[in-house]
């Protein structure tokens, strides 16, 4: 029914969203992480809309404009301007570096695939696949939050992550509109409050830099 | 008779490449120019350089040796050989099947071996500099490249250039993911073998973080001409590489007539000139990066290379 | 008389002649001839090979009536050792005519003389071993006598050193062969390869086999991370010695394991393949890197042996990989190329070391930095050396790159694999295999950049000379054989083609039918390469460049000094150095492979210190592993110290004590 070419371009997506996941590990500027992000979430845009073209599933329209409102407008406008607020524009991240930062995605999306094949052994194959690059995205998400020491950036992993859940269950076929929608709320709400914390954290310490908080942890004395 | 027609097509394809290499790269500039608001030279400006070189004296150090001499002839023939056996406006050629994609690209690092000698051979500390930075940028573009090459290679089921561009005319590619990460990879690879923005300046002589241009220092006149020569040469190379794998549109087939092969011509030079805006558009949006950015840059080539052929050698329909 | 028998004679001349070399060699002017002696039995030696292997003779069998009683010594000649044979004689050809000129430098040839026939013998005779015993023993044999010539130059502390790690290593590593073939004759005891061929192997049995072989083997070939020895062992021998320990040693070692792996056990399970080709790459990679760093010639080689090494373990382990799949054409093609890449290495290694023993008695220095514009003193030895430097640089037209370029294919072949651990491992051993290839390159456009070009750093470099004749003689064979086996790969692949057959039970296709001799390892589709005619071509061109230019361009040309931006000409020692060349690389891959660090003191404006710049790089591998095990002996031995000094009561008390243990357990075992 579905033509190759159709579900081709949903794959080519799909790795569209995993190769600007590796582009975001190799940036070390907060604007160009930024940048990024709103590259990630249009890439999810566009792949959430494909699969409601192929899929003829009209809500996911739905979810695609959430992420091109939200994820890739609103949020980086929004942290763009936190950035300049916070005076942290010129801050240069070197936590790890970035070649051992690739290797380490490397690995991941290998540990993704080795799973994913192995454990959905009898799934559909493009199914499959799909899910591969899903969990790759999320893995990548999180190690962007575990190498980066500005909160900001952290924020920005975190939201990658989440689309990389979001193109999951757009893969899967058979998530509601609800939960989708709630889960993107719940997003922006963390967004939210991680946004005020971020400047309470300012405020006490002069630096976002997560390591500044180490220091006032109260088992070490 | 057939075999007349082959070496003609042979011989066309080596002066093609020799007429259009400085023109490719007079193109680059005059758009990068235009970018900038600036008039430019001509585009056949760098035909000009060549022939002024040509008649000019070259002026050797005190202390070179025959490598500095014979160099620049080498580097030419190797890179010439390299262009000749590209698919440029059509698919099998006479020789195509005496060098598949991987000798391609060792010839060129044999050319890059002895102009890192070249470097090297008067002993001062330009040339030092040169050699050792371009051999540190092909340590990590190489393995990249090849990673490249393996992704397509797989696809296509074969490393041999003619057989993967017909491939890629076929029904049967289709739009992959591998491929894609394969050509972000090719294209990292080419602006750093083609020492272009942002790994290095092609526009600077007296700086320290230029890796082609300190090479070349010491040389004038006609091995001065020679060189950039094959600098023009590798450029039209990877852009005919990449155009014969990625988008193998308007090849001519082996054996068809005249007509076809005339379109093929046409069609090559319309892909050429595409890559010439992209190319300027890209450098003049770009800054250079620091010298030491550059290992980051190529393993992050590396690693979308790897990360294709991963894809492939995993199975499934990629 | 079979060719078994003929090879056991060339063992005998060449034990004949140690005999004699014991008696004659403190006479003056004996070296030559001896050399030129050892020259001949090696040159027969390797006449009977090649023409039973070309012949493609089946394995001939011959025993002697010696060693042990129940068991004699049983010798074998099969494609495999064929193959073998041909290349460690034709390496001993070599450097026996190398050393006919060289050896006139020595000061001590006595200490050389005897053990280098003794050395040659012990080579051959492992390769024709075909019982355990007479194995073990020939490998002790040849590891004694090559420790003899390592300890040549024995004034030397660092020599004295290299000798005692060598030594300490090499028994390590035939114990590992002893576990071997402990567990290859089984509780039975059957010794005789043909009786171990015979038994039926478990996996778990095979692989454990086969990693020790890894083990013992390795350590002879300079696997990571048993290859400290080699760097230390190889460079303290004469120079000809370092290119027979280098270039033709190791293979003895590689054919061990490929005795073993895939003739004795038979490969059928395919875990044991990651790891050979993990380490294999693993090894290439760090090899290479160290040879980067390095600025002794001689260790430098020795080091880029280790790469080489490395790179044909990672293509046996393909083939295991392959053969364990029962794909054999892949595992044909991954075998063949890991042979192609022995005989090229022995090769162009012999040539390099040659090459640095002419260069060490031009100079008189072994470190790159005091040499220098070799090129304009040594004429005629300096295009030779640039042809080894292109060949093992793996650069076309040349043999490093044909043997380069079979393993690239081979790599290509692994998809098809079914296992995904293997996938997954291919095509990052794809990239360890090229990362290693272009870090080589780098490697010896910095050794033949520092040494041979440039200004001469050193004021011993200012009077060197081109090395006798002999000695250019030999470097000239070698490199004369490095653009034919470059320019006709298909000879070399038919050649081995009885060998794959032998191992893995299927040749790849005759190459000889091919057109203008291109060479085609699957199918004609798929991939082919034609060095003939791109060496043509590029001939071509470049004459056709050259013609072009003198037609039409300017003939003038004014020598000036170099450029120095506006400077008046600077001292040579401005010239880039061997470790600024590696420094963007040290940054880089140094980083993580030793540890590397610099640090720079730039004193203030106005201050008289002399600034200066400290860089530190760890040898990882020893700190992690020998350093800790000398620090666990060191600290038994210093508890065990207090044993010397007990009263005689005690010890009694010790040798009572043991007794009784020991009969304790004899109870408690029966």
């Amino acid at each position: 029914m579905q033509s190759t070419l159709a579900l081709d371009i949903a794959h080519l997506l799909a790795g569209g969203l995993v190769l600007v996941s590796f582009m975001m590990l190799y940036q070390d500027r907060l604007f160009a992480l930024l940048n990024m992000f709103a590259l990630h979430a249009l890439v999810l845009a566009a792949s959430v809309a494909w699969q409601a073209y192929i899929q003829g599933a009209e809500h996911l329209y739905v979810t695609a404009a959430i992420a091109l409102l939200f994820k890739a407008i609103i949020i980086p406008v929004a942290l763009h301007r936190m950035i300049v607020r916070l005076g942290v524009h010129r801050d240069i991240e070197t936590a790890i570096g970035v070649g051992q930062t690739m290797v380490a995605g490397m690995g991941l999306v290998a540990l993704s695939m080795a799973l994913m094949f192995n454990v959905t052994s009898e799934a559909d194959p493009l199914v499959r696949e799909d899910l591969a690059f899903s969990l790759s995205v999320v893995l990548l998400g999180l190690l962007v939050m575990v190498t980066r020491r500005n909160a900001v950036s952290q924020i920005v992993g975190f939201m990658s992550l989440e689309n990389g859940l979001v193109l999951a269950a757009t893969g899967a076929k058979g998530m509601p509109l609800v939960v989708e929608i709630s889960v993107a709320f719940s997003v922006l709400v963390a967004f939210i409050v991680i946004g005020a914390f971020l400047f309470r954290i300012r405020e006490r310490f002069d630096s976002v830099d997560v390591g500044a908080l180490d220091e006032f942890r109260g088992d070490r004395r | 008779m057939v075999l007349t027609t082959q070496l003609m097509f042979q011989a066309f394809q080596m002066l093609l490449v020799l007429a259009l290499a400085p023109l490719l790269t007079g193109v680059v500039r005059k758009v990068k120019a235009r970018l900038t608001r600036r008039r430019g030279a001509s585009i056949f400006q760098p035909y000009r350089d060549l022939f002024r070189l040509m008649r000019k004296e070259a002026v050797i150090a005190d202390n070179a040796s025959w490598i500095f001499r014979s160099a620049p002839y080498l580097i030419f023939a190797a890179t010439w050989v390299a262009a000749a056996l590209t698919p440029t406006f059509r698919t099998g050629l006479m020789f195509s099947w005496s060098a598949d994609l991987i000798v391609i690209v060792a010839l060129l690092g044999s050319a890059r071996f002895f102009l890192a000698l070249a470097g090297m051979d008067v002993g001062t500390a330009f040339g030092g500099i040169g050699s050792s930075r371009e051999m540190m940028i092909a340590a990590f573009a190489e393995p990249a490249m090849l990673l490249a090459v393996f992704t397509v290679a797989l696809v296509a089921g074969s490393t041999e250039l003619s057989s993967i561009a017909a491939f890629m005319t076929s029904d049967a590619v289709g739009l992959r993911v591998s491929l894609a990460l394969a050509l972000f990879a090719l294209i990292m690879v080419a602006i750093a073998e083609n020492a272009r923005i942002p790994v290095d300046n092609p526009a600077t002589h007296l700086e320290l973080t230029m890796v082609h241009e300190a090479m070349v220092l010491e040389y004038s006149g006609r091995h001065l001409a020679m060189i950039e020569f094959a600098s023009f040469l590798k450029l039209l190379l990877y852009a005919s590489m990449i155009g014969a794998v990625f988008a193998p549109w308007g090849l001519a087939e082996d054996g068809a007539g005249v007509a076809r092969n005339a379109l093929g011509v046409m069609v090559y030079l319309g892909k050429l000139l595409g890559a010439a805006i992209l190319l300027a558009l890209f450098e003049t949006a770009t800054a250079k990066m620091r010298v030491f950015r550059v290992p980051d840059f190529l393993g992050a080539a590396l690693m979308l290379g790897f990360l294709g052929a991963l894809l492939l050698f995993a199975g499934g329909r990629f | 008389m079979n060719e078994a028998a003929l090879q056991l004679m060339c063992v005998a001349a060449f034990l004949a002649l140690a005999a004699a070399s014991l008696a004659a060699g403190r006479r003056p002017h004996a070296s030559a001839p001896l050399y030129l002696a050892n020259a001949a039995i090696a040159a027969t030696a390797f006449a009977v090979s090649v023409a039973a292997l070309i012949g493609g003779r089946g394995p001939v069998l011959f025993d002697l009536p010696i060693g042990i009683p129940w068991i004699g010594a049983h010798f074998r000649a099969d494609a495999l050792s064929y193959f073998f044979l041909a290349v460690i004689n034709f390496g001993a050809v070599a450097a026996s005519l190398f050393a006919v000129g060289y050896g006139r430098q020595e000061r001590e040839p006595h200490r050389i003389l005897p053990f280098y026939p003794a050395f040659l013998a012990a080579m051959n005779l492992v390769l024709l071993a075909d019982d355990a015993f007479t194995f073990l023993l020939s490998w002790e044999f040849m590891s004694l006598a090559s420790f003899a010539l390592v300890l040549a130059h024995h004034h030397d502390p660092e020599n004295r050193r290299a000798a005692y790690v060598y030594l300490t290593m090499a028994s390590f590593g035939t114990l590992a062969l002893l576990f071997v073939f402990g567990l290859l004759a089984g509780p039975g005891g059957g010794y005789l390869f043909a009786d171990i061929r015979s038994r039926e192997f478990e996996a778990g049995l095979g692989g454990a086999v086969i990693l020790l072989a890894l083990l013992g083997a390795g350590s002879k070939a300079g696997l990571a991370p048993v290859h400290v020895w080699l760097p230390l062992a190889h460079p303290a021998a004469p120079s000809h010695v370092s290119a027979l320990m280098s270039g033709v040693m190791t293979k003895v070692a590689v054919y061990a394991f490929i005795r073993i792996a895939f003739d004795l056990v038979g490969v059928s399970d395919w875990s044991i393949a990651a790891p050979v080709m993990l380490i294999g790459g693993a090894t290439a990679v760090l090899g290479i890197l160290h040879a980067l760093m390095e600025r002794d010639i001689k260790r430098l080689l020795a080091y880029s042996t280790i790469e080489n090494i490395g790179v044909i373990f990672a293509m046996l382990g393909f083939a295991m990989a392959f053969q364990a799949n029962g794909m054999a054409t892949p595992a044909a093609l991954a075998f063949v190329a890991a042979l192609f890449h022995v005989a090229n290495h022995s090769i162009f290694k012999g040539l390099l070391f040659f090459s640095a023993g002419s260069m060490l008695n031009a100079t008189g220095v072994r470190d790159i930095e005091q040499m220098g514009g070799l090129i304009h003193r040594m004429r005629k030895l300096a295009p030779l050396f640039l042809i080894g430097c292109v060949a093992i640089s793996a650069l076309p037209p040349l043999n490093g790159f044909a043997s380069e370029w079979l393993a690239f294919q081979a790599v290509l072949q692994s998809p098809e694999l079914p296992q995904l651990g293997l996938k997954i491992l291919a095509p990052m051993i794809g990239a360890l295999l090229a990362l290693a290839a272009a870090l080589a390159a780098a490697c010896f456009v910095r050794l033949y950049g520092v040494a041979f070009l440039g200004r001469p750093r050193g004021a011993s470099a200012v009077e060197a000379r081109d090395p006798d004749g002999w000695s250019l003689g030999a470097i000239a064979m070698m490199a004369a054989l490095c653009v034919l086996f470059g320019l006709f790969p298909g000879v070399v692949v038919d050649a081995v083609a009885p060998v794959a057959t032998l191992a893995l039970g299927a040749p790849l296709a005759p190459q000889s039918g091919n057109q203008w001799l291109s060479i085609i390892p699957i199918d004609a589709a798929q991939s082919s390469y034609n060095p003939l005619l791109l060496f043509a071509f590029i001939a071509f061109s470049a004459i056709l460049a050259a013609f072009v230019s003198r037609l039409s361009a300017s003939h003038a040309y004014r020598r000036s000094p170099a450029w120095g931006c506006g400077f008046e000409p600077t001292g040579p020692q401005t010239q880039y150095s061997g470790a600024s060349f590696s420094q963007p690389i040290r940054n880089t891959l140094g980083r993580i492979a030793f540890d590397a660090a610099e640090s720079v003191d730039m004193p203030s404006p106005g201050d008289q210190r002399p600034a200066t710049m400290k860089v530190r790089v760890r040898d990882l591998v020893w700190d992690a592993i020998y350093g800790r095990i000398a620090t666990v002996i060191n600290a038994i031995s210093e508890k065990l110290n207090g044993l010397q000094f007990l009263t005689i009561r005690r010890y009694l008390s010790l040798v009572f004590a043991t007794l009784v243990l020991l009969l304790l357990g004899l109870a408690a075992w029966s």
